[in-house]
């Protein structure tokens, strides 16, 4: 008598990447905008960015209802908090609020795969990446999604600063400037096209620094 | 003759048919301080006085912001209506949460209205102290209602509540009829001059009122001391003293609007002046 299995999931996996870079007054956050199911592409203009807070940009791949979900619960949650505090949130404190969220339906998760990226309360870029449950780290850069295997070695190769034991202490935001992270970013995307073919169609750059927000695309390719 | 003897509870009628403690209660929003409320087609005016009980403290928040397109004014308990106020914002935020979209003024005052009968009905609690203006915007226009501890509402052109209203009534009864087509700089000037009646002599600065705006798109929100004294100089509407010279009178308008976009600017703290 072998177990009885479900017949169908709750959960589907709609595919695409999300990468984030910290500077020391920037922060960039990208995403392609291909949203597929299994082999199929359901569409190519599909946004996995939201702007929380003028401070705080989250980028989340894996299953889009569910994504789209955890955003308007942010959304809602952070509209509370202004209202109790006067003010906005600061991105570390969104940081810990998706944490949370993401806890709290620990027993029936948010397919969510999720990078936060911002400004904190210095001006300095911040990156936040986590898992389906909530855990979470403040690291200098961050990819998440289909594509993410093909994109963080790179971004090791690149960026990744020598240690934490090492004398004289590094900062871990990179000390790219703002345009050469962009270039950086695209450069990302155009390989993992080649190779993810969950990944492609068109690239959403969101750019956050002092001067507010500014938003870049760029043509992926297509098959 | 038999009010003493009706009135202990919510759920003791009297001989004539009332519920005293439900009267009692509308009588605390008659001591607070005053509330007004206009409208024009496009916009909404929510006005109040500040009173601090003395010298040495801050005055009592008395308008909030529920939603971009609603604000509220109360008079009464203001603690009633910091907890009313919270729930109208709950509401909205669940509204939005559901249908994207934004909650229709006329369906939170029901909302409200039905809250507030509950606590008429029930030998365990007590009625709301507090009067709400309700200003806000939806689908089909500008709306401003009046919510009272009975558990009624009605809609008004222009309205005025708390101690001394009556005054601003008056005012606001001879004027009303051109509030619909008013712009929206004469229409905060109604509202200030309305104001002006219910302090009975004593001097209008921005000190003592708050001002707040909702309209066609204009978010809610309160105006800043700056702006409600430029407007306030600029329409002449000190009272005691003559107010601001003539060629000042053309210099205000633009700082007066350019005073309401800078308002939310402050480094670090965001813009949620409620």
């Amino acid at each position: 008598m072998t177990k009885q299995q479900a017949n169908w999931s709750p959960y589907d996996n709609n595919g695409g990447t999300c990468v984030a870079i910290a500077g020391t007054d920037y922060c960039v956050i990208a995403a392609d905008t291909r949203m597929s199911s299994g082999y199929n592409i359901l569409t190519r203009d599909y946004s996995k960015i939201i702007q929380l807070v003028d401070t705080s940009v989250l980028a989340s791949s894996g299953f889009q209802a569910d994504v789209r979900a955890l955003q308007k619960v942010l959304a809602a949650k952070h509209l509370q908090y202004q209202y109790q505090h006067n003010k906005q949130m600061s991105c570390p404190a969104m940081a810990q609020l998706l944490s949370n969220t993401l806890y709290y339906k620990r027993f029936f998760p948010y397919y969510a795969f999720n990078v936060l990226g911002g400004l904190d309360r210095e001006g300095k870029g911040c990156v936040f990446t986590y898992d389906a449950v909530g855990s979470y780290e403040r690291v200098g850069y961050s990819s998440q999604g289909s594509g993410s295997t093909l994109i963080t070695p790179f971004l090791d190769n690149q960026l990744k600063s020598p240690g934490p034991l090492l004398l004289p202490a590094r900062d871990a935001v990179t000390p790219l400037s703002e345009s050469e992270a962009i270039d950086l970013v695209k450069t990302c995307f155009a390989s993992a096209t080649e190779r993810d073919i969950y990944t492609g169609d068109k690239l959403e750059i969101l750019i956050l620094n002092a001067s507010g927000t500014r938003v870049e695309y760029m043509e992926l390719r297509k098959d | 003759m038999f009010r003493n003897q009706y009135d202990t509870d919510v759920t003791t009628w009297s001989p004539a048919g009332r519920l005293f403690q439900v009267e009692y209660a509308m009588e605390a929003v008659k001591q607070g301080s005053a509330a007004i409320g206009l409208r024009s087609k496009s916009h909404v005016v929510l006005a109040c006085v500040n009173k601090a009980n003395s010298e040495l403290s801050s005055h009592q928040k008395k308008i909030f912001k529920v939603d971009d397109h609603i604000g509220v004014a109360i008079a009464g308990l203001t603690a009633d209506g910091r907890v009313l106020s919270r729930y109208m914002r709950n509401e909205c935020i669940n509204y939005f949460y559901t249908y994207e979209s934004q909650l229709p003024v006329g369906r939170l005052v029901v909302q409200l209205a039905d809250k507030a009968q509950v606590c008429t009905q029930r030998s365990w609690k007590r009625p709301f102290g507090v009067g709400l203006l309700v200003g806000g915007l939806d689908e089909s226009g500008a709306h401003l209602y009046y919510n009272c501890p009975s558990g009624n509402y009605f809609e008004y052109q222009a309205f005025a509540i708390g101690s001394r209203s009556q005054a601003a009534k008056t005012y606001l009864e001879r004027k009303f009829e051109s509030f619909m087509g008013s712009s929206r700089e004469n229409l905060i000037k109604d509202a200030l001059f309305a104001l002006r009646e219910t302090l009975q002599g004593e001097k209008l600065t921005s000190s003592v009122c708050t001002i707040a705006v909702v309209g066609i798109g204009e978010a809610f929100h309160i105006l800043d001391q700056e702006t409600v004294q430029a407007l306030i100089n600029e329409f002449e509407i000190a009272g005691e003293e003559a107010a601001a010279p003539d060629q000042a009178g053309v210099d205000e308008p633009p700082a007066a609007a350019a005073g309401d976009q800078a308002a939310p600017g402050d480094e670090g703290a965001a813009p949620m002046d409620m």
